[in-house]
């Protein structure tokens, strides 16, 4: 039975301490910055998917990201469609037009998929930034009038925190239910070796895509819920390359592969982040404090902070996947 | 009419730029099977040499080219002991991230000492007229400069002992060490040689158009484009996919706005990476 297992415990515990929390402190700081890691942590246990289970690097993940608050948006605003459904909506299409692309691209093996999604990112920025019905290069900005449906600005930043809190959620679940599944273990065959895999029967094209596509649909909704709270979306803010390879210091961070470390990693990462951010020296060196912090785990911790627990204290495998 | 043509001359001279750029990303490919992500970076920090040349010491600007070559190699050298050696025989996500953070490290030094503002040097030179065109001077030097230092790259692998080194290595580490090939200096002198390439470029690029901290980015995709066209690890075809990719902006930019360019550019690179795996012009598919 699954509920023996503690860690969909862990997951209840977390998403409940995240609902909880700014509830009981009344704060909206902590709601604030707790929204943000909601964010990352969705982002980088999606991230996960590709990098840690498939083994393949994803540059351009925040393109789900900025798509999904594309279309949220533009539904909310041009179509005056409720957010619950233009979240979804946008989900759905981003996805599937990963797949689509997926079957595309994903012909590409290591490091030419890893170009190919750089170029992907660039791409889709510099189209959405020519396109016009988004507003070119200003965006689109929403109404106050847009947030009336859901109680006024006020209340609406409250609901879309716990809505972002559940999509999180769904994130640890989807990559708990992922890993423990066929399509899970046929990821994983594919990271240790793609041929070996494909001759021992797993359909490594179809998997493949259906990993990219899966990848995209929750960050696509929260792009969407994001952008949303934002009130404006605009191509530079949405397609922020530097978001993308924040991602990826997050999951390398916790541990690829496994489902904690993301959530782990992003976390830390949301922390450090706020911290130098707050020290005037070293907010012009985000960039490079994550650089480093990266060429550091890469050189000499490839597991990340779950590959270094669980390699001396065996025994944590069992609780913390 | 006329105008596309001179718009193509104009596109294949900058072209010969890009292909100089791309045979440094191609090069490091090559021999140690390593995608470096740093390119970008280094493009842009050999844009500033031009810039702390010719606006800081006030020296002529194609002064900078020998200096970016030598300052590029020994910047390499050191990048390949900090993020290159311990990734190579590893699996590729691993020097991808490596070369990645090396990037984001470089990028970010920039961003504090430079801000992200647009800079430009100034490069006078007079042009060559044809008809109601005036062909610029400086893409004409940036050409000539870049077809020159490929013919040196060339000269270098193939009629030097070191170059036969590097070959032999790229071919079969094992049995080059076992000749008694010293391969990981070989290693780190492609690598220097690469990241010379893709600085001495920047230093080039830097004569033609303004650049900001940022501008990496998109070079770094137009020299993925280049490798990918002239077939990855083959530094002849990096410079002929550069003179194909700058062809076809130069025919493009007459029909098109500018900001629609690099959809074009991108939308090439995955018809290129799905149609011709090996490059357009890998005539002998042994």
């Amino acid at each position: 039975m699954i509920w023996r297992r503690p860690f969909p415990w862990l997951i209840a515990l977390a998403t409940a301490l995240f609902v909880l929390l700014p509830l009981w402190r009344g704060s909206v700081q902590l709601r604030e910055s707790l929204l943000l890691a909601a964010v990352y942590i969705t982002l980088a246990s999606n991230l996960n998917l590709m990098i840690g289970y498939a083994g393949y690097v994803n540059f351009g993940n925040i393109v789900f990201f900025g798509l999904g608050g594309y279309f949220c948006v533009y539904l909310v605003n041009d179509w005056n469609w409720n957010l619950v459904l233009s979240a979804l909506a946008a989900g759905i299409i981003v996805s599937a037009l990963a797949f689509l692309f997926g079957l595309g691209i994903l012909r590409l093996r290591g490091a030419f998929f890893a170009l190919a999604t750089i170029g992907v990112n660039e791409a889709i920025k510099q189209f959405v930034t020519n396109f016009e019905p988004w507003g070119g290069a200003t965006g689109i900005y929403l109404s106050l009038e847009a947030y009336a449906p859901l109680g006024g600005p006020r209340q609406a930043l409250w609901i879309v925190y716990f809505m972002l809190v559940a999509v999180m959620a769904l994130s640890l679940v989807a990559s708990y239910a992922i890993k423990n599944s066929k399509l899970g273990l046929g990821l994983l065959a594919i990271g240790e070796n793609e041929d070996a895999a494909a001759i021992l029967g797993v359909p490594t094209p179809r998997y493949k895509a259906i990993v990219y596509s899966v990848s995209a649909f929750l960050p696509a909704v929260a792009g969407g819920l994001y952008f949303f709270k934002s009130g404006i979306i605009e191509p530079g803010g949405a397609f922020d390359l530097t978001l993308s390879i924040e991602a990826i210091v997050m999951v390398m961070l916790g541990g690829h592969g496994t489902i904690m470390g993301p959530a782990i990693g992003a976390l830390l990462y949301e922390e450090m982040r706020g911290t130098l951010l707050t020290i005037p020296t070293f907010s012009h060196f985000q960039l490079v404090i994550a650089g480093l912090l990266l060429l550091v785990i890469v050189l000499f911790a490839p597991g990340g902070l779950m590959g270094f627990i669980h390699r001396h204290w065996p025994a944590s495998r069992k609780f913390f996947e | 009419m006329i105008g596309v043509l001179a718009s193509i001359i104009d596109g294949v001279l900058v072209g010969a730029v890009y292909g100089l750029a791309a045979m440094g990303l191609t090069l490091i490919w090559g021999v140690m099977r390593v995608i470096n992500l740093t390119h970008g970076a280094i493009i842009v920090f050999g844009m500033f040499a031009l810039y702390f040349f010719v606006s800081t010491l006030g020296l002529p600007a194609y002064a900078a080219v020998p200096f970016s070559l030598v300052f590029g190699f020994g910047f390499g050298v050191a990048l390949y002991w900090i993020a290159a050696h311990r990734v190579i025989d590893r699996p590729i996500l691993m020097s991808l991230l490596a070369t990645f953070s090396m990037n984001m490290v470089l990028i970010g030094i920039g961003t504090a000492l430079f801000s992200t503002s647009p800079y430009n040097v100034p490069v006078s030179l007079p042009g060559l007229r044809w008809q109601a065109y005036t062909f610029t001077g400086t893409h004409i030097v940036a050409a000539v400069i870049a077809v020159a230092i490929a013919g040196l790259l060339y000269l270098l692998l193939y009629r030097t002992r070191i170059g036969k080194a590097i070959r032999a290595v790229a071919g079969n580490r094992d049995a080059a060490e076992l000749c008694g090939i010293p391969t990981t200096q070989v290693l780190s002198f492609a690598f220097g040689l690469g990241i010379a390439l893709a600085f001495v470029s920047g230093t080039l690029i830097a004569t033609l158009f303004p650049f900001t901290v940022l501008s990496g980015q998109a070079y770094q995709v137009k020299s993925f484009v280049v490798t990918v066209l002239g077939g990855l690890g083959n530094p002849a075809g990096a410079l002929l996919g550069g003179i194909t990719l700058g062809l076809i902006e130069g025919a493009a930019t007459p029909f098109m706005p500018v900001s629609w360019i690099p959809i074009v550019e991108f939308v090439l690179f995955v018809i290129a990476l799905l149609a011709f795996p090996r490059g357009i012009f890998s005539f002998s598919r042994s």
